[in-house]
Protein backbone atom coordinates (compact mmCIF):
# COMPACT_ATOMS: atom_id res chain seq x y z
CA UNK A 1 0.00 0.00 0.00
CA UNK A 2 1.50 3.16 -1.02
CA UNK A 3 1.61 6.37 1.00
CA UNK A 4 -0.19 8.22 -1.36
CA UNK A 5 -3.19 5.61 -1.72
CA UNK A 6 -3.67 5.76 1.39
CA UNK A 7 -7.26 7.44 2.56
CA UNK A 8 -8.10 5.70 6.36
CA UNK A 9 -5.53 5.30 8.86
CA UNK A 10 -6.16 4.26 12.92
CA UNK A 11 -2.96 3.75 14.77
CA UNK A 12 -2.86 1.84 18.53
CA UNK A 13 -6.15 3.54 18.78
CA UNK A 14 -8.05 2.84 22.29
CA UNK A 15 -11.80 3.45 22.97
CA UNK A 16 -13.30 3.88 26.49
CA UNK A 17 -16.59 4.48 26.78
CA UNK A 18 -17.67 5.32 30.21
CA UNK A 19 -15.30 3.77 32.95
CA UNK A 20 -15.28 0.49 30.56
CA UNK A 21 -12.37 0.18 27.81
CA UNK A 22 -14.11 -0.85 25.02
CA UNK A 23 -10.63 -1.34 22.69
CA UNK A 24 -7.28 -0.66 22.45
CA UNK A 25 -4.33 -0.94 20.56
CA UNK A 26 -6.15 -1.35 17.28
CA UNK A 27 -4.57 -0.21 14.08
CA UNK A 28 -5.75 -0.30 10.39
CA UNK A 29 -4.95 1.48 7.13
CA UNK A 30 -7.42 1.59 4.28
CA UNK A 31 -6.66 2.62 0.46
CA UNK A 32 -7.67 3.56 -2.35
CA UNK A 33 -9.75 0.49 -3.91
CA UNK A 34 -9.80 -0.88 -0.40
CA UNK A 35 -12.08 -2.90 2.16
CA UNK A 36 -11.78 -4.22 5.78
CA UNK A 37 -14.46 -6.14 7.59
CA UNK A 38 -14.74 -5.62 10.97
CA UNK A 39 -15.79 -8.58 12.89
CA UNK A 40 -16.58 -9.47 16.08
CA UNK A 41 -19.42 -10.61 18.49
CA UNK A 42 -21.76 -8.11 20.31
CA UNK A 43 -20.01 -5.08 22.38
CA UNK A 44 -16.81 -5.73 21.40
CA UNK A 45 -16.93 -2.36 19.69
CA UNK A 46 -17.11 -2.53 16.11
CA UNK A 47 -19.56 0.41 16.00
CA UNK A 48 -17.42 2.42 17.98
CA UNK A 49 -14.50 2.02 15.93
CA UNK A 50 -16.72 3.24 13.16
CA UNK A 51 -17.62 6.44 14.96
CA UNK A 52 -14.20 6.57 16.09
CA UNK A 53 -13.13 6.67 12.44
CA UNK A 54 -16.03 8.65 11.41
CA UNK A 55 -14.35 11.55 14.04
CA UNK A 56 -17.75 10.99 16.23
CA UNK A 57 -15.98 10.13 18.82
CA UNK A 58 -12.35 10.67 20.32
CA UNK A 59 -10.00 8.18 20.81
CA UNK A 60 -8.48 7.79 24.39
CA UNK A 61 -4.94 6.70 23.13
CA UNK A 62 -3.77 6.87 19.29
CA UNK A 63 -4.38 8.58 16.33
CA UNK A 64 -6.99 8.99 13.63
CA UNK A 65 -6.10 10.50 10.36
CA UNK A 66 -8.31 10.80 7.90
CA UNK A 67 -6.98 12.19 3.92
CA UNK A 68 -10.70 12.20 2.78
CA UNK A 69 -14.72 12.93 3.11
CA UNK A 70 -16.47 10.27 4.52
CA UNK A 71 -20.28 8.83 4.19
CA UNK A 72 -21.59 6.90 6.89
CA UNK A 73 -23.69 4.54 8.04
CA UNK A 74 -25.02 3.41 11.27
CA UNK A 75 -27.89 3.15 13.30
CA UNK A 76 -30.22 5.99 12.06
CA UNK A 77 -30.92 6.37 8.68
CA UNK A 78 -30.77 10.27 9.11
CA UNK A 79 -34.06 10.30 6.89
CA UNK A 80 -36.76 12.96 8.07
CA UNK A 81 -39.53 10.58 8.48
CA UNK A 82 -42.36 12.12 6.74
CA UNK A 83 -40.97 13.38 3.90
CA UNK A 84 -41.01 11.04 0.30
CA UNK A 85 -38.03 9.23 0.36
CA UNK A 86 -36.90 11.20 -2.83
CA UNK A 87 -37.12 15.05 -1.14
CA UNK A 88 -35.21 13.11 2.25
CA UNK A 89 -32.48 12.12 -0.15
CA UNK A 90 -32.43 15.28 -1.61
CA UNK A 91 -32.51 17.22 1.46
CA UNK A 92 -28.59 15.60 2.10
CA UNK A 93 -28.03 16.24 -1.57
CA UNK A 94 -28.33 20.27 -0.87
CA UNK A 95 -25.98 19.45 2.19
CA UNK A 96 -23.33 17.48 0.14
CA UNK A 97 -23.66 20.06 -2.69
CA UNK A 98 -24.70 17.50 -5.47
CA UNK A 99 -27.23 17.51 -8.05
CA UNK A 100 -30.26 15.55 -8.63
CA UNK A 101 -29.20 13.15 -10.95
CA UNK A 102 -26.63 11.52 -8.77
CA UNK A 103 -29.20 10.62 -6.17
CA UNK A 104 -31.52 9.44 -9.04
CA UNK A 105 -28.67 6.96 -9.64
CA UNK A 106 -28.04 5.96 -5.96
CA UNK A 107 -31.63 5.15 -5.86
CA UNK A 108 -31.21 3.38 -9.05
CA UNK A 109 -28.62 1.40 -7.52
CA UNK A 110 -30.24 0.11 -4.47
CA UNK A 111 -33.61 -0.36 -5.91
CA UNK A 112 -35.06 2.04 -4.87
CA UNK A 113 -37.27 4.18 -7.36
CA UNK A 114 -40.68 2.64 -6.91
CA UNK A 115 -40.37 3.96 -3.38
CA UNK A 116 -39.58 7.57 -4.84
CA UNK A 117 -42.59 9.14 -3.20
CA UNK A 118 -43.01 6.74 -0.39
CA UNK A 119 -42.91 8.43 3.03
CA UNK A 120 -39.61 7.76 4.66
CA UNK A 121 -41.75 6.68 7.91
CA UNK A 122 -43.81 3.97 5.93
CA UNK A 123 -40.73 2.03 4.68
CA UNK A 124 -39.86 -1.11 5.86
CA UNK A 125 -36.58 -2.02 7.82
CA UNK A 126 -34.50 -3.46 4.68
CA UNK A 127 -35.75 -0.58 3.18
CA UNK A 128 -34.43 2.17 4.97
CA UNK A 129 -31.05 0.80 5.29
CA UNK A 130 -31.04 0.52 1.14
CA UNK A 131 -32.39 4.67 1.49
CA UNK A 132 -29.00 5.14 3.74
CA UNK A 133 -27.05 3.25 1.31
CA UNK A 134 -28.62 5.19 -1.33
CA UNK A 135 -27.22 8.67 0.57
CA UNK A 136 -24.20 7.06 0.86
CA UNK A 137 -23.47 6.81 -2.50
CA UNK A 138 -25.19 9.97 -3.56
CA UNK A 139 -22.74 11.76 -1.64
CA UNK A 140 -19.61 10.72 -3.98
CA UNK A 141 -17.60 10.77 -0.31
CA UNK A 142 -14.28 8.50 -0.94
CA UNK A 143 -14.38 6.52 2.51
CA UNK A 144 -17.31 4.78 2.96
CA UNK A 145 -17.82 3.83 6.66
CA UNK A 146 -20.51 1.13 6.95
CA UNK A 147 -21.71 0.06 10.89
CA UNK A 148 -24.54 -3.23 9.90
CA UNK A 149 -25.42 -1.87 6.72
CA UNK A 150 -27.36 -5.01 5.40
CA UNK A 151 -29.40 -5.22 8.76
CA UNK A 152 -32.75 -6.30 7.60
CA UNK A 153 -32.15 -6.69 3.89
CA UNK A 154 -32.79 -9.59 2.12
CA UNK A 155 -30.96 -11.15 -0.35
CA UNK A 156 -31.77 -9.40 -3.54
CA UNK A 157 -30.84 -5.96 -1.77
CA UNK A 158 -27.10 -7.34 -0.20
CA UNK A 159 -26.59 -8.49 -3.97
CA UNK A 160 -26.92 -4.35 -4.64
CA UNK A 161 -24.88 -3.50 -1.42
CA UNK A 162 -22.30 -5.89 -2.24
CA UNK A 163 -22.53 -4.63 -5.84
CA UNK A 164 -22.40 -0.75 -4.79
CA UNK A 165 -19.44 -1.56 -2.67
CA UNK A 166 -17.62 -3.51 -5.36
CA UNK A 167 -18.19 -0.39 -8.31
CA UNK A 168 -17.40 2.41 -5.43
CA UNK A 169 -13.33 -0.01 -4.49
CA UNK A 170 -13.60 0.14 -8.43
CA UNK A 171 -14.05 3.80 -8.80
CA UNK A 172 -10.76 4.58 -5.78
CA UNK A 173 -12.91 4.63 -2.77
CA UNK A 174 -12.30 2.47 0.35
CA UNK A 175 -15.27 0.43 2.54
CA UNK A 176 -14.46 0.04 6.66
CA UNK A 177 -17.42 -2.49 7.20
CA UNK A 178 -18.62 -3.38 10.57
CA UNK A 179 -21.07 -6.56 10.09
CA UNK A 180 -21.93 -9.29 12.48
CA UNK A 181 -21.89 -11.83 9.15
CA UNK A 182 -20.43 -12.06 6.09
CA UNK A 183 -20.87 -10.20 2.80
CA UNK A 184 -19.83 -11.55 -0.42
CA UNK A 185 -17.21 -8.96 -1.17
CA UNK A 186 -14.25 -10.06 -3.41
CA UNK A 187 -10.83 -9.69 -1.69
CA UNK A 188 -11.67 -8.41 1.81
CA UNK A 189 -9.56 -8.22 4.62
CA UNK A 190 -10.76 -9.03 8.07
CA UNK A 191 -10.53 -7.63 11.23
CA UNK A 192 -11.44 -9.64 14.57
CA UNK A 193 -12.14 -6.89 16.78
CA UNK A 194 -13.21 -9.29 19.36
CA UNK A 195 -9.97 -10.81 19.42
CA UNK A 196 -8.75 -7.32 20.41
CA UNK A 197 -10.63 -6.64 23.22
CA UNK B 1 -23.54 28.32 2.92
CA UNK B 2 -26.10 26.63 0.26
CA UNK B 3 -25.91 23.67 3.06
CA UNK B 4 -26.83 25.93 5.92
CA UNK B 5 -29.99 27.59 4.17
CA UNK B 6 -30.86 23.97 3.56
CA UNK B 7 -30.73 22.98 7.28
CA UNK B 8 -32.61 26.30 8.43
CA UNK B 9 -35.39 25.71 6.01
CA UNK B 10 -35.44 22.16 7.05
CA UNK B 11 -35.54 23.26 10.42
CA UNK B 12 -38.26 25.42 9.77
CA UNK B 13 -40.15 23.38 7.62
CA UNK B 14 -40.33 20.70 10.45
CA UNK B 15 -41.40 23.38 12.75
CA UNK B 16 -44.09 24.48 11.16
CA UNK B 17 -45.04 21.19 9.87
CA UNK B 18 -45.61 20.09 13.15
CA UNK B 19 -47.96 22.41 14.17
CA UNK B 20 -45.66 24.58 15.99
CA UNK B 21 -47.03 27.01 13.50
CA UNK B 22 -50.38 26.93 15.35
CA UNK B 23 -48.74 26.07 19.21
CA UNK B 24 -47.79 29.72 20.51
CA UNK B 25 -51.28 31.01 19.11
CA UNK B 26 -53.24 29.07 20.65
CA UNK B 27 -51.41 29.02 23.76
CA UNK B 28 -50.75 32.95 23.69
CA UNK B 29 -55.29 32.98 23.04
CA UNK B 30 -55.75 30.34 25.86
CA UNK B 31 -53.52 32.63 28.27
CA UNK B 32 -54.97 35.72 27.39
CA UNK B 33 -58.28 34.29 27.56
CA UNK B 34 -58.18 32.35 31.03
CA UNK B 35 -55.92 35.52 32.83
CA UNK B 36 -59.19 38.05 33.27
CA UNK B 37 -61.46 35.14 34.35
CA UNK B 38 -58.53 34.87 37.04
CA UNK B 39 -57.47 38.04 37.72
CA UNK B 40 -61.46 39.19 37.74
CA UNK B 41 -63.56 42.25 35.84
CA UNK B 42 -60.60 44.83 37.01
CA UNK B 43 -60.20 46.67 33.58
CA UNK B 44 -57.22 48.57 35.45
CA UNK B 45 -55.89 46.10 37.12
CA UNK B 46 -55.81 43.32 33.82
CA UNK B 47 -54.30 46.23 31.85
CA UNK B 48 -51.12 46.42 34.73
CA UNK B 49 -50.50 42.86 34.94
CA UNK B 50 -51.63 41.60 31.53
CA UNK B 51 -48.30 42.46 30.25
CA UNK B 52 -46.32 40.48 32.58
CA UNK B 53 -48.28 38.05 31.38
CA UNK B 54 -47.60 38.17 27.72
CA UNK B 55 -44.18 37.76 28.47
CA UNK B 56 -44.23 34.67 31.15
CA UNK B 57 -46.35 33.18 28.06
CA UNK B 58 -43.47 34.00 25.88
CA UNK B 59 -41.09 32.10 27.66
CA UNK B 60 -42.88 29.41 27.92
CA UNK B 61 -44.33 29.01 24.25
CA UNK B 62 -40.23 29.11 22.92
CA UNK B 63 -39.77 26.22 25.85
CA UNK B 64 -43.03 23.98 24.13
CA UNK B 65 -41.54 22.44 21.55
CA UNK B 66 -38.00 21.45 22.86
CA UNK B 67 -39.02 17.94 22.67
CA UNK B 68 -38.44 18.61 18.98
CA UNK B 69 -35.70 20.82 18.79
CA UNK B 70 -33.10 18.11 19.07
CA UNK B 71 -34.26 15.04 20.24
CA UNK B 72 -35.59 13.54 17.06
CA UNK B 73 -32.28 14.67 15.28
CA UNK B 74 -30.63 12.69 17.16
CA UNK B 75 -32.12 9.53 17.52
CA UNK B 76 -32.16 9.40 13.97
CA UNK B 77 -29.04 10.43 13.35
CA UNK B 78 -28.85 13.89 11.45
CA UNK B 79 -26.84 14.94 14.07
CA UNK B 80 -24.23 12.68 13.67
CA UNK B 81 -24.26 13.23 9.49
CA UNK B 82 -23.90 16.61 9.93
CA UNK B 83 -20.69 16.15 12.32
CA UNK B 84 -19.34 13.58 9.79
CA UNK B 85 -19.36 16.22 6.77
CA UNK B 86 -17.18 18.87 9.49
CA UNK B 87 -20.25 21.06 10.85
CA UNK B 88 -19.34 22.40 13.65
CA UNK B 89 -22.00 21.86 16.26
CA UNK B 90 -22.02 25.62 17.33
CA UNK B 91 -22.93 26.14 13.74
CA UNK B 92 -25.64 23.59 14.00
CA UNK B 93 -26.91 24.70 16.85
CA UNK B 94 -26.71 28.40 15.69
CA UNK B 95 -28.80 27.45 12.57
CA UNK B 96 -31.33 25.47 14.92
CA UNK B 97 -31.81 28.89 17.01
CA UNK B 98 -32.30 30.87 13.73
CA UNK B 99 -35.01 28.78 12.58
CA UNK B 100 -36.48 28.37 16.10
CA UNK B 101 -36.47 32.44 16.64
CA UNK B 102 -38.21 32.18 13.08
CA UNK B 103 -40.79 29.27 13.94
CA UNK B 104 -41.88 30.53 16.78
CA UNK B 105 -41.38 34.35 16.87
CA UNK B 106 -43.21 35.15 14.18
CA UNK B 107 -46.43 33.26 15.25
CA UNK B 108 -46.10 34.48 18.51
CA UNK B 109 -45.61 38.74 16.87
CA UNK B 110 -49.34 37.90 15.12
CA UNK B 111 -50.65 35.92 18.30
CA UNK B 112 -49.89 39.50 20.35
CA UNK B 113 -52.36 41.56 18.55
CA UNK B 114 -55.48 39.38 20.11
CA UNK B 115 -53.93 38.45 23.12
CA UNK B 116 -53.59 42.04 24.22
CA UNK B 117 -56.60 42.90 23.03
CA UNK B 118 -58.17 40.66 25.52
CA UNK B 119 -55.79 41.88 28.28
CA UNK B 120 -56.44 45.35 28.19
CA UNK B 121 -53.50 46.38 26.69
CA UNK B 122 -53.62 49.76 24.89
CA UNK B 123 -51.89 51.00 21.67
CA UNK B 124 -48.88 51.99 23.56
CA UNK B 125 -48.12 48.66 25.67
CA UNK B 126 -48.83 46.82 22.34
CA UNK B 127 -45.90 48.35 20.53
CA UNK B 128 -43.97 48.22 23.38
CA UNK B 129 -44.65 44.64 23.70
CA UNK B 130 -43.67 44.30 20.25
CA UNK B 131 -40.49 45.87 20.57
CA UNK B 132 -39.69 43.85 23.68
CA UNK B 133 -40.67 40.61 21.96
CA UNK B 134 -38.80 41.25 18.89
CA UNK B 135 -35.83 41.91 20.73
CA UNK B 136 -36.35 39.13 23.26
CA UNK B 137 -37.16 36.06 20.23
CA UNK B 138 -33.28 35.24 19.49
CA UNK B 139 -32.28 34.96 23.02
CA UNK B 140 -35.49 32.84 24.40
CA UNK B 141 -35.04 30.95 21.10
CA UNK B 142 -31.63 30.73 21.90
CA UNK B 143 -32.67 29.35 25.78
CA UNK B 144 -34.71 26.94 24.17
CA UNK B 145 -32.38 24.82 21.47
CA UNK B 146 -30.03 25.00 24.40
CA UNK B 147 -32.52 23.69 26.63
CA UNK B 148 -33.21 20.67 23.86
CA UNK B 149 -29.49 19.89 23.82
CA UNK B 150 -29.26 19.28 27.10
CA UNK B 151 -32.15 17.18 27.64
CA UNK B 152 -32.35 15.35 24.25
CA UNK B 153 -30.81 12.01 26.46
CA UNK B 154 -33.41 12.67 29.18
CA UNK B 155 -37.32 11.39 28.93
CA UNK B 156 -39.28 13.99 29.90
CA UNK B 157 -36.71 16.30 29.60
CA UNK B 158 -38.95 18.99 28.49
CA UNK B 159 -40.12 19.55 32.00
CA UNK B 160 -36.34 19.53 33.34
CA UNK B 161 -35.79 21.99 30.62
CA UNK B 162 -37.40 24.70 31.12
CA UNK B 163 -36.56 24.29 35.09
CA UNK B 164 -32.75 24.62 33.85
CA UNK B 165 -32.87 27.80 31.76
CA UNK B 166 -35.84 29.38 34.08
CA UNK B 167 -33.03 31.54 35.68
CA UNK B 168 -31.29 32.64 32.67
CA UNK B 169 -34.50 33.71 31.34
CA UNK B 170 -35.00 36.29 34.60
CA UNK B 171 -33.29 38.96 33.19
CA UNK B 172 -35.55 38.88 29.93
CA UNK B 173 -38.90 38.60 32.17
CA UNK B 174 -37.77 41.63 34.26
CA UNK B 175 -36.26 43.90 31.23
CA UNK B 176 -39.46 43.20 29.00
CA UNK B 177 -41.61 43.81 31.82
CA UNK B 178 -39.75 46.68 32.83
CA UNK B 179 -40.31 48.27 29.39
CA UNK B 180 -44.04 48.68 30.26
CA UNK B 181 -43.61 50.87 33.33
CA UNK B 182 -43.41 54.72 32.48
CA UNK B 183 -40.47 54.52 35.13
CA UNK B 184 -38.52 51.98 32.90
CA UNK B 185 -36.75 54.11 31.14
CA UNK B 186 -34.03 51.74 30.43
CA UNK B 187 -35.09 48.71 30.03
CA UNK B 188 -35.03 48.47 26.70
CA UNK B 189 -31.44 48.77 26.82
CA UNK B 190 -30.83 47.08 29.70
CA UNK B 191 -33.11 43.95 27.44
CA UNK B 192 -31.54 44.44 24.44
CA UNK B 193 -28.00 44.03 26.30
CA UNK B 194 -29.40 40.53 27.85
CA UNK B 195 -30.88 39.34 24.69
CA UNK B 196 -27.93 40.08 22.89
CA UNK B 197 -25.71 38.23 25.43
CA UNK B 198 -27.79 35.14 25.67
CA UNK B 199 -28.32 35.10 21.60
CA UNK B 200 -24.22 34.94 21.11
CA UNK B 201 -23.45 32.67 24.20
CA UNK B 202 -26.27 30.03 23.19
CA UNK B 203 -25.03 28.57 19.90
CA UNK B 204 -21.54 27.85 22.17
CA UNK B 205 -23.34 26.62 25.02
CA UNK B 206 -25.66 24.26 23.06
CA UNK B 207 -22.88 23.24 20.60
CA UNK B 208 -20.65 22.05 23.30
CA UNK B 209 -24.35 20.04 24.83
CA UNK B 210 -24.41 18.97 21.30
CA UNK B 211 -21.15 17.14 21.35
CA UNK B 212 -21.64 15.73 24.61
CA UNK B 213 -24.64 13.96 23.36
CA UNK B 214 -22.18 12.32 20.93
CA UNK B 215 -19.94 10.87 24.03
Amino acid sequence: MSEADLLLRLDCVACVRGDRLVFEGVSLALARGGALWLRGPNGAGKSSLIRLAAGLLRAAAGTVERRERIALIDEGAALDPELPLRRALDFWARIDTIDGPRVTEAMGAMGLAPLAEVPVAMLSTGQRKRAAMARVIASGAPIWLLDEPANGMDEAAKARLVAAIAKHRGNGGAVLLASHFALDIAELAELDIGALA
Amino acid sequence: MTALIALFWRDLRRAWGSGALWLPIVFFLLVATAFPFAVGPDAPLLSRTGGGMVWVAALLAALLPIDRLVRPDKETGVLDQLAVRGFADEVVAAVKIAAHAFGFGLPLLVALLPAAALLAQDAARVEMLATGLAIAIPALASLAVLSAALTANLKGGSAIGGLLVLPLAVPLLIFGAGMLDPSGRGAVKLLGAASLLLTVIGPFAAGAALRGLRE
